[in-house]
């Protein structure tokens, strides 16, 4: 439970407070903010591993800005979608990805 | 009427942008996020726009009056959720992008055609491979900022920050800023290399105001929060079993060798590194552009490259920070537009240019990467992240077959093969292989697209 999301009312920048959004990942579900990626959704609830690498090796975000494909994600049924570059919406099925795949 | 295509919404793109609509250009600006600003001004979605953002930003309200400007003008289409997967040169060069959510499987496909085009993408943070790199906690710095910027995430509760360059003091500033513990900042660079390259004529950086305000403000912020700033350290190894626990710390001579001996270990849950940054060459060398002896895209005083009807502005063409990448791509947009870099409307860019690149040659010699680097690498380290091939897999290839090329060396040992294309390890690879004959920049096909969306009919503009 390392990262963790600067909570909106203490936050100097003061942003807006948009409604909540939930997205099951492999069938738990996650609550976010509306605009949150996937990656900073899976981050602010305190996890910062999602990938399995072929070896067996826990992978989450690396570089952030789209280029690492570390953070891949199966959304919706469609495989490899970098978690940091997509938006969470209301009811996304999220899959995790590993092994030998 | 003359039509520009710019790729790429940060700082040089938006200001090519609004230069080539000045000077009377038809202007189409695509960019793959669905928000203007780049990396520089990376910043909350709109359904958290923050009231006073501007806090977290260095020249937010120019940001703010390019975006404005752009979107209130009929005469420029900005294109977002736009990502250019090819470009074919020729006399009138075709862009072809992919538009949709990131990596979805249903985006369509277009073909973009302009009289010039402005090539303005960016770079990205360059982290050297060490034991331990690709545990989860070990992010780049850009990914801090980035996710402290846009999300508003810190990436741990005690975290260090390390590498080469000033961009380590702003990913120190939002770390801090979103409620991380800085436990130090550690700079490779010895105080040699940054006394040669921050000390000789000091009155030029009075000239570059911008920059060195927001390097003294960051400095001041450090201060502030006590943050301990070292130089002549860097981070050799992270450890744990299956995430970050702790790091390693050394001193390093001047050729970043760590000092035996000056080793210690530090608790930290996250660690953020970036030891530069190397430009996203993608589909400048698809355009079959030139580049420099320094690997980035070659430009003359037009911002023009080696392909006439292509420009390139910004970090692509050398790293120097938003001010060089606003005054470079207001000269390139003027330019690709039909003007010429003597105009009277281009003159303070000019100008802004010169003082910003003396800016990017001291930030090269007092931070560029050193060769010892590959001395913190064991046999086990990986180096491609993507395929998990070890340094010891890469040197024991090299040293059976001495005579192989790169293209072969790639094939046996799969470094640089996966998704990422090379992106993350492409030099460190080629550093650790030891060869100088040939690169890993070249990716024809700059994006990952799917077979399905190949087969869709794809729709032709002119």
């Amino acid at each position: 439970m390392t990262p963790r999301m600067l909570p909106g009312d203490i936050d100097p920048a003061e942003p807006a407070i948009p409604p909540t959004v939930a997205v099951q990942v492999d069938g738990c579900r996650v609550e976010g903010l509306q605009g949150q990626t996937l990656a900073g959704m899976l981050l602010a609830a305190g996890r910062d591993s999602w990938r399995r690498t072929r070896r067996g090796h826990d992978r989450g975000v690396f570089c952030g800005i789209g280029v690492c494909f570390d953070c891949l994600v199966t959304v919706n049924g469609v495989p490899d979608v970098r978690a940091c570059q997509r938006r969470a919406h209301d009811g996304d099925i999220v899959e995790l990805q590993g092994g030998d795949e | 009427m003359t039509r520009v295509l710019v790729i790429g919404a940060g700082p040089a793109g938006l200001a090519a942008a609004v230069a080539a609509r000045d000077r009377g250009a038809e202007v189409v600006l695509v960019d793959a996020s669905d928000a203007e600003g780049g990396q520089f001004w990376r910043h909350l979605p709109a359904q958290r726009a923050g009231r006073r953002e501007s806090r977290l930003h260095h020249g937010w309200s120019r940001f703010t009056a390019l975006r404005e400007r752009l979107r209130a003008d009929p005469g420029c289409e900005i294109l977002l959720e736009t990502g250019v997967w090819a470009i074919e040169p020729g006399e009138r060069p075709v862009v072809h992008v992919l538009r949709g959510p990131a990596d979805g499987g249903s985006r369509s496909r277009r073909a973009l055609t302009a009289d010039a085009v402005v090539i303005a993408t960016g770079a990205y943070d360059r982290t050297l491979p060490f034991p331990g790199w690709q545990l989860p906690g070990v992010y780049s710095g850009g990914a801090a900022q980035a996710l402290a910027k846009g999300e508003r995430v810190a990436v741990g509760r005690r975290v260090v920050v390390a590498g080469a360059g000033p961009f380590l003091l702003p990913v120190a500033a939002s770390l801090s800023g979103v409620g991380a513990e800085v436990a130090g900042v550690f700079e490779a660079s010895g105080s040699r290399a940054l006394a040669a390259g921050w000390l000789p004529r000091p009155w030029e950086l009075t000239r570059v105001p911008g920059k060195a305000a927001e390097l003294a403000g960051y400095a001041v912020g450090q201060l502030r929060r006590r943050i301990p700033y070292r130089v002549g350290w860097g981070v050799i190894e992270a450890l744990g079993a299956a995430r970050v626990e702790a790091i390693t710390v050394a001193r390093l001579d001047d050729d970043w060798w760590p000092r035996p001996g000056t080793e210690r270990t530090l608790e930290v849950d996250a660690v953020c590194v970036s030891h530069g940054f190397t430009p996203r060459l993608e589909l400048a060398l698809a355009a079959g552009c030139a580049l420099g002896a320094d690997r980035f895209v070659a430009v003359d005083a037009a911002q023009a490259t080696s392909v006439p009807g292509v420009y390139a502005a910004g970090e692509l063409t050398g790293i120097g920070g938003a001010d060089a990448a606003l005054s470079e791509g207001a000269i390139a947009g003027h330019c690709a537009a039909g003007g010429h870099p003597d105009d009277r409307a281009v003159r303070r860019a000019v100008s802004a240019r010169r003082t910003a690149s003396r800016f990017a040659a001291r930030l090269e010699r007092a931070h560029a990467v050193h060769s010892g680097w590959t001395s913190w690498l064991s046999d086990d380290t990986i180096v491609c992240r993507c395929e998990e091939v070890t340094a010891g897999m890469l040197r024991e290839v090299r040293a059976a077959t001495p005579d192989a090329g790169l293209r072969s060396l790639r094939l046996t040992t799969r470094a640089g093969l996966g998704p990422c294309q090379g992106r993350m390890c492409g030099r460190a690879v080629e550093e650790v292989l030891g060869t100088s004959e040939a690169s890993m920049d070249r990716r024809p096909i700059a994006l990952p697209v799917r077979v399905g969306e190949l087969a869709d009919r794809e729709t032709d503009e002119t």
